[in-house]
Order: C-alpha cells, then structure tokens, then sequence
C-alpha cells in the first residue's frame, strides 16, 4: 500500500529531495558560484518531470486515503506549471547574472514553490490542499523579498507575507468550518455531505474558501497586494508571479469548486461570476493610468483572471476546458512579455517605464513586431491567439446562460484593449527622444520572445493540440 | 454547560479581532504579526471544538499542522521584517509606502 502510494507521489518526492539535497550541497561547497549550474540543473529536472508526467499516468489514482489525486485534470495543470516555471527559470540567469542577485538559494526556492503547487493541483482533502499552499507561499514571500538591500523588494515581500497570511487565515477559517459542518476534510466526503443541499454553515465555510483562494489568484477585491508586489519584486521573480503560481492557483480553485462542492454549482457559481466581473473590470480600468510596465502587467494579470473565473462560473466541464485553455495562452503570453521587459535597459540598469519605449520600432524593428503581436494577443484582438481564449470562456459563459457575464466580458476586453495599445502606439509612432534602451543582445531572452510571438501567430491552426488534452483533464474534474 | 457554539463564538471573536487588528493598526509591523498568529490560533480553536463535538480525531491533526506552519510563517516573516528594517531603519506601518498601492 504505502508503496504504491509513495509511486503516486514520486515527482513530487524527487523534486523535493533534489532541492533538499542541493540546498545542503551548495551551502557547504561552493555557495553562490553553483548558483549558474544549479539554474539550468532545477529547470532541466522541471522539464524532464513535465516530460515524465505528461506521457505516464493512465485514469485516476489516488495514495495516501485520498488525499492526493493523480488524474488528467492534475497532470495537465502540472506539466503547465512545470514548463512556466522552467522557462522562468531560463529567461531570468541572464538579467540576475548582471545584477549580482543570482544566489543558489533562487532556483532551489523556484523548485520548492513548484513542488507546493504540484501538492496544490492534486490535493484531495483540505489537509494536504493547505499544507501545499503554504509550502508554494512561504517559498514565494522569500523570493519576493530577494534582492535584500533593496527598499522596494523588501517590502514587496513584507506586503506580499502579510496579506499572503491574511488569505491562508481566511482559507484555514473556511476549511475549519467546512471540516465542521460536513464532517470530514475529504473532498469525497464534502461532496457526499452536501448531496441534499448546503447548510448555512457549510456555506459560510464555501463564502471564505472562495476568499482566500481570490486573494491567492489575485481577483479582485483581493487584488491589492498585486500591483505592489509585481513592482516591487525584481523583474524574473515578478514573471514567475505571473505565470506559474497563477496556474497552481486557478487548479486548485476548480479543483475545490468541483470536486468537493459540486453539488452546489448554484451557490458557489455566482460568488466565482461576481469575482470575474469586478476582476476584468478593475484590471482593465485601473491600468489604464499606469507609467510603470510590470505595475501595468500586475494590472493586465488581474483583469486575466477575471477571464479565467469566468471560464470557471460557467460550472460546467466545457467551462473548466475553457479556463485550461485560457490559462495555457496567457502564460505562453506572459512568458514572451516578461522576456521582453527583462531585455529593457539602459546603462546596465533595469528600465521599467513605458515611455522609454518610444519609436522602438525603429531600433529594433523585430522585437518591436514581436511584442505587437503579443499585445494584441493579450488585447485579444481576432487573428491571434488570445482571442480565441477569450472566445472560448465567452462561449463556455454563454452556454451556461451568464450571457450578461459574456457581454460585461466583451465590454472589459475592448477597455483593455486601450492600455495595450498605448504601448504600441509608443513603440511605433511615439516621440523620438534620446533616451533609448540599450539593445539587449541576450540570445535566450530573444529566442523566447520570438518563440512566445511565434506561438501566438501560429497556434491559431490547432492550438498545438492542447484542446483535447484540457477536454480530458476538464472530464476527470467534472462528472 | 459550556457547548459547541460557546467555543464557535470565541472563535470567530478572535478571529475578526485578527482582521480588525490587521487593518485598523496604524504603528508597529511586529503587531500585524501577531494578528496573523491570533487569526490562526482562532482557527485552532474552532478545528478542536469541531474535532471534539465530532468524535473526530482528523481536526486535532489538522491544528498541529496548522500550529506548524504558523511557526514557520512567523519566522519568515520575522526574517523579511529584519530586512526591510535594515533597509529602511523603521518598522512603522505607515513607513510601509515607497510603492502605493
């Protein structure tokens, strides 16, 4: 028994003891000069795991008296995460070489924070759902705060721990209440407790469930720890923020919505279409005043996830298909975005303010083309492929019969629209100052850029098959 | 006789006592730490009330992970709190604003 359940978990435990081990060797050798190599071995183990976990593992297993899960749903979010956080990884050397911030401890947090969010995605019982959570967020505070002598990242991480604990108190209040009302701390046995409907209690318990996972997904009105974070952070902390936490987040919201309170869709479908709404909006309204391009991507980030819940209000398994979908394009976006605001510099230094963009089309015709494609990508505009995950949870919302949540859907895009085109109108037909960046030559941040537009422009003939695959894992959720 | 609801009742006081601690503080860092901590230590309460009325033993477990994570919590985020001291030479909340938010 417990070595099949040991099996279940075997990712999970290698990843976990290679960054145990490595912390212990790199501490008592070489310290921060191992920190290159450690770099590429964490991202390399990453994409080998997603490799590893996306072509083994048939139907649904569960180890340890259910409280983990290993099905469809679990492994595509898992390899999803794995490959975000690996090329993270990659993208950030580079810029933390430069800017003597590359410590060994970096990747091995990264890797510590992914275990946690592999717990999170598989987690079968409210246990082992907060001790994942905990173990992706302490890691994270940490991250946050990486670059020490600096004012700005430092409290990047305090505001990030303290509103961070906040949520974990509002999620464990719920959990307590849930525990207490149906019994149990399993998601099987929620589920089998609610079958003749929700008592008020248990209510209560799904009410602050949904709080805290809000705040950990950043939707708004739990977003205020967002744009503050992302600034403050350095730049490839901030793009890990964006991507694979953001992922791990979301699982585990659908995860906990369907399969231990789905028996009452009706109830949780309105708190999930509420947090959609007022998150669209307030990203696409709030950014609109934004200078600052990672406060403008937190922004962009919220407003993202509002999407992605709508997928989720739906309530159906076409809307958990949708928000897969949804969520595997914006972090292609994002991670081709990031790159790009990575390679700003000037003098040696990290830029970060959008007017030194101005006729950048005519430096660096290329990565200018690039990032066009991607801002209309996230903008949504028709032949790339962001629309078409945006057109996805429009239509899972309108199936569902939340047309007037598709409608305030379409009317928050096109507000978005406005700040995503503003930087393209500098890019392109800005004033010509002389403050220009340096070009960046970096071939890695290039490649990636290229590679994430590319995505963008030719997904649109298949998606490169991750429709199907979304189909599968929203079936092993929902039933 | 003291009953479920006489602990449930305690329990979410401290609780909002936590939130309203959180957000109502305006002088010390050190002092949202320690709502986050009473926060969590409501939570323990209510899982033990729970666990008791129930027969249940999964609730007790589930505290002492609880009680184990809020160490590891107050200790990292004791380590930041030094940082930003050191970068800042304060720990006052309204000092907390180089990035408005």
């Amino acid at each position: 028994m417990l070595s099949q359940d040991l099996n279940t978990i075997l990712p999970e435990i290698i990843l976990s003891l290679f960054a145990m081990g490595a912390l212990l060797g790199a501490v008592y050798t070489v310290k921060d000069k191992s920190a290159g190599l450690l770099v590429w071995l964490t991202s390399g183990l990453f994409v080998a795991l997603a490799f590893w976990i996306g072509t083994t593992g048939e139907g649904t297993t569960t180890a340890f008296s259910g409280m983990f899960v290993d099905d469809a749903f679990s492994r595509f979010t898992k390899v999803a995460i794995l490959l975000a956080a690996a090329a993270v990884l990659v993208m950030s050397q580079d810029y933390m070489q430069k800017r003597d911030l590359l410590r060994f401890e970096y990747p091995l947090l990264i890797a510590l924070a992914v275990v946690g969010m592999m717990m999170m995605v598989s987690a079968g019982d409210l246990m082992s759902l907060y001790m994942g959570l905990e173990l992706q967020s302490l890691a994270l505070y940490v991250v946050a705060s990486l670059r020490r002598d600096s004012v700005k990242s430092t409290e990047a991480g305090l505001k990030y721990f303290v509103l961070g604990a906040l949520s974990s108190g509002l999620l464990l209040y719920g959990a307590s209440l849930t525990y207490g009302f149906a019994g149990t701390t399993s998601f099987a046995g929620i589920i089998e407790a609610t079958e003749g409907g929700v008592s008020l209690g248990l209510l209560f318990g799904l009410v602050f469930l949904s709080a805290g996972f809000a705040f950990k997904v950043s939707a708004a009105p739990f977003h205020m720890w967002t744009p503050d974070v992302y600034e403050g952070s350095p730049t490839p902390v901030t793009a890990f923020f964006a991507t694979a936490p953001k992922i791990a987040a979301m699982a585990l919201f659908a995860r906990v919505m369907h399969d231990a309170f789905g028996n009452s869709i009706a109830d949780w479908q309105q708190i999930v279409a509420f947090l959609a709404v007022i998150s669209m909006f307030l990203g696409g309204i709030a950014a609109i005043g934004q200078t600052d391009i990672k406060r403008l991507m937190a922004f962009s980030s919220i407003s993202h996830m509002g999407f992605a819940l709508m997928g989720l209000a739906s309530g159906t398994a076409f809307g958990v298909q949708a928000m897969l979908v949804y969520l595997g394009i914006y972090v292609a976006m994002n991670v081709g975005t990031f790159a790009f605001i990575l390679s700003m510099e000037k003098d040696g230094r990290p830029v970060t303010d959008i007017g030194s963009l101005n006729m950048y089309s005519k430096r660096e015709p290329l990565k200018a083309l690039a990032m066009l494609i991607l801002l209309f990508s996230m903008a949504g505009v028709p032949p790339m492929l962001g629309f078409f995950g945006k057109f996805y949870v429009l239509q899972a919302a309108y199936d569902a019969g939340l047309a007037w949540l598709a409608v305030a859907g379409v009317i928050a895009s096109v507000i978005s629209a406005f700040y995503y085109l503003r930087i393209v109108f500098y890019m392109y037909f800005g004033s010509d100052k002389d403050d220009a960046l340096d070009a960046n030559k970096s071939p890695v941040l290039w490649g990636f850029l290229m590679a994430s537009a590319a995505i963008m422009v030719l997904g649109v003939v298949n998606l490169f098959g991750i429709e199907p695959l979304a189909e599968a894992a929203s079936l092993a959720l929902v039933n | 006789m003291i009953g479920l609801e006489h602990y449930l009742t305690v329990a979410a006081a401290l609780f909002v006592i936590g939130i309203f601690g959180l957000f109502l503080n305006r002088k010390n860092i050190i002092i949202l730490l320690m709502s986050i901590e009473l926060m969590l230590l409501a939570v323990n309460i209510n899982f033990i009330a729970f666990s008791s009325f129930l027969g249940d033993l999964v609730g007790q477990v589930f505290t002492l992970f609880v009680l184990t994570v809020a160490a590891a919590e107050a200790a990292i985020g004791l380590a930041i709190l030094v940082c930003f001291f050191r970068n800042r030479g304060t720990i006052d909340v309204e000092d907390v604003n180089v990035m408005k938010g």
